[in-house]
């Protein structure tokens, strides 16, 4: 009787150990599947022409106007979350102890972390594209400048929890130091607590860059993508996501073949971004003890 | 030496010092409303995406009325709108990828944290992250281009073989004769083509994967070893320490973890825009083709325009609404764990 127990036991701890094994292999699996096919095809579409022409030659065309879209996007965006997304985490830890409005934030900004990204796209439309016709006194008019804001309310949330989380790691013993010799608080957080969290700092503003270099869907009725180069924030603007996502759908194998080189490019761009974060990261930790 | 001047410096200093306080109080309170107002962007960001999708949907909830969440007509042609294929999709495919997202991800927490010995750990848990790094278009190329064709010719005859009223071996399954209802939601009008609601949800369920671990990961962290040691010497077996023991301990947070990971499937749009189909025919069954809240506003707001255009802001005011109270549910249960640890 207890032998066939104890054998049952064991029975069902060997099956779930089996399964544990067997879901990390799936994870893995999807993994590796996914690397390698954009790692392959992608390869095959990776030729010169891919980063000097631009895509309005579609076939015999590159991506080179929808990469340089891209990153004036991602700078726009970064450049425009970074100081409200440093000033806001930066309120949440050492501003807003005595207030009910801190939690309350620091838990919508969790929510605002994880929010469907095409909604804070058309937020974007309404309160940007939207108000340009009265502006311009025109049209409607798209503009890279949207686009940017709109990814900037992406990486917002990405930078105040980072910024919050590594000022709070800051030891209280500094604060009592730098205010017992007479140093106002605002000082104090710049001078002192921002540079001493910096490298943590830094890791989260990286991190929302490789978040926002993939965002395509905020784009659509944003920057809503042009087949030329531009370098105004004004015009309508194309970016690597965005021409992805119309090449894919394009019947044309030869279309198909740039979608992949354009994912292999973002993939490469996107997964060396959290690379580097995690480095900073793993100093930044070294560097506190 | 006057008493008058030894007294008059260190008053012009205790003058110079107050102002400098008073300068450093004045300075510090105007730092600290532009830090709160950066905050309180955060707060507007979130009432504007609802409030600026409310006030431009306004005009099909006016239209439809209740009518717009119960009718399954999406029709351009005629400037009719009603929400139920899109929201159907949208449950439906978040409902697969928990089905399939949960378990395997509770066997990596599982081998991250019982099984696996140290020098894993880290390398499996990075790769793992992996994955929740890789873009939504590129999970959206390799769906639409690898992976659908994939569920057409493996798995998807098979399900229709073995659970569908018209098979396409044309042998009905026991199964389906027996169990009344079941062949209504593997039916499919075309057996080899992969896009569907089912093919989409397996995607999501590899997107999300990565986030649900994650939490289960971090919160079989934080029950006290010695709880499990004295499981272990009293003679339990690893399954049973996780079962009875780490499970119950961590169940608020693990489901809020689940939850985080449905917020996320609930909102995502590319990689569902490519491996859903797009078709706005109402059906039961999982192997159809559909289309999602966020793939329908994806695909069609660029042309829209009039009511068409407000229909499409209303189901985004929907989606948010909805994304908005699951992840307010994740995170109330995801905090109660941290209240306990006492954070």
């Amino acid at each position: 009787m207890s032998a066939s127990l104890y054998t049952k036991r064991r029975v069902k701890n060997v099956l779930a150990m089996s399964f544990s094994l067997l879901a990390t292999a799936i994870g893995l699996f999807f993994l590796a599947w996914i690397l390698w096919e954009t790692l392959s095809q992608g390869l095959a579409g990776l030729k010169p022409q891919l980063f000097t022409k631009i895509t309005a030659y579609r076939e015999e065309g590159g991506l080179a106007n929808a990469m340089v879209g891209s990153l004036i996007l991602n700078i726009l965006g970064i450049v425009i979350a970074t100081p409200i997304g440093v000033a806001a985490g930066a309120w949440l830890a050492e501003y807003s102890m005595r207030s009910k409005l801190g939690p309350t934030i620091r838990f919508l900004n969790d929510i605002l972390l994880s929010a469907p990204s095409i909604v804070l796209g058309l937020f974007v439309y309404t309160i940007v594209v939207l108000p340009s016709k009265y502006l311009s006194g025109g049209d409607i008019t798209f503009s890279g400048l949207a686009g940017g804001i709109a990814l900037a309310l992406i990486a917002l949330p990405v930078i105040v929890r980072t910024t919050d989380e590594m000022l709070r790691l800051v030891p209280g013993t500094i604060r009592e130091a730098a205010l017992s010799l007479g140093v106002p608080q605002w000082k104090l957080t710049m001078q002192i607590l921002v540079r001493s969290a910096r490298s943590g700092i830094i890791t989260g503003i990286l991190l929302a860059l490789a978040r926002i270099s993939g965002e395509t869907a905020p784009l659509l009725f944003t920057a809503f993508g042009n087949n030329f180069m531009t370098f105004n924030p004004l015009d309508k603007m194309p970016s690597l996501p965005q021409v992805i996502y119309e090449y894919t759908k394009d019947p044309s194998p030869d279309i198909n073949v740039l979608a992949w080189a354009g994912a292999f490019v973002l993939t490469m761009f996107v997964l060396a971004l959290s690379l580097v974060a995690r480095f900073v990261f793993s100093r930044s930790k070294v560097s506190h003890d | 030496m006057h008493a008058s001047a030894s007294t008059a410096v260190p008053s012009a200093e205790r003058t110079a010092e107050a102002a400098r306080n008073a300068k450093d109080t004045r300075d510090d309170r105007i730092f600290g409303w532009v830090l709160k107002g950066c905050a309180l962007i955060v707060l507007l960001a979130l009432v504007g995406a609802a409030g600026s999708t409310l006030w431009l949907g306004s005009d099909a909830f006016r239209t439809f009325g209740f009518g717009f969440l119960t009718s399954a007509t999406w029709d351009p042609s005629n400037d009719q709108y009603g929400a139920l294929v899109p929201v159907m999709g949208t449950v439906g495919t978040a409902f697969i990828a928990l089905l399939f997202a949960v378990p395997v991800s509770f066997g990596i927490a599982l081998f991250l944290t019982e099984i696996a010995p140290q020098w894993l750990r880290g390398p499996v848990s990075s790769a793992i992250e992996l994955l929740a790094g890789i873009p939504s278009i590129i999970y959206g190329m390799w769906g639409l281009f690898i992976f659908a064709p994939f569920v057409a010719e493996h798995i998807k005859p098979w399900l229709m073989n073995n659970f569908s009223a018209d098979p396409p071996d044309g042998k009905v399954s026991f199964l389906v004769q027996h169990v009344p209802g079941i062949g209504k939601f593997f039916s499919s009008e075309y057996p080899f083509f992969g896009a569907g609601v089912f093919t989409a949800g397996l995607v999501l369920a590899v997107m999300i994967i990565p986030f649900i671990s994650s939490v289960m990961r971090e919160v079989f962290q934080t029950v006290p070893t010695r709880l499990k040691e004295s499981a272990y010497a009293l003679g339990s077996s690893t399954w049973e320490v996780v079962w009875d023991i780490v499970v119950p301990y961590t169940r608020t947070a693990v489901i809020g973890g689940i939850f985080l990971g449905l917020g996320r499937a609930l909102g995502e749009t590319m990689a569902v825009a490519f491996v859903l189909g797009n078709t706005f025919k109402f059906s039961l069954s999982f192997l159809e083709t559909g289309s999602s809240i966020a793939s329908t506003i994806a695909n069609q707001f660029g042309e829209a325009q009039g009511l068409q255009r407000s229909a499409l802001m209303a189901l985004a005011f929907l989606l948010f609404v909805v994304t908005f109270i699951v992840l307010l549910i994740a995170r109330l249960m995801l905090r109660r764990l941290k209240t306990r640890e006492g954070k």
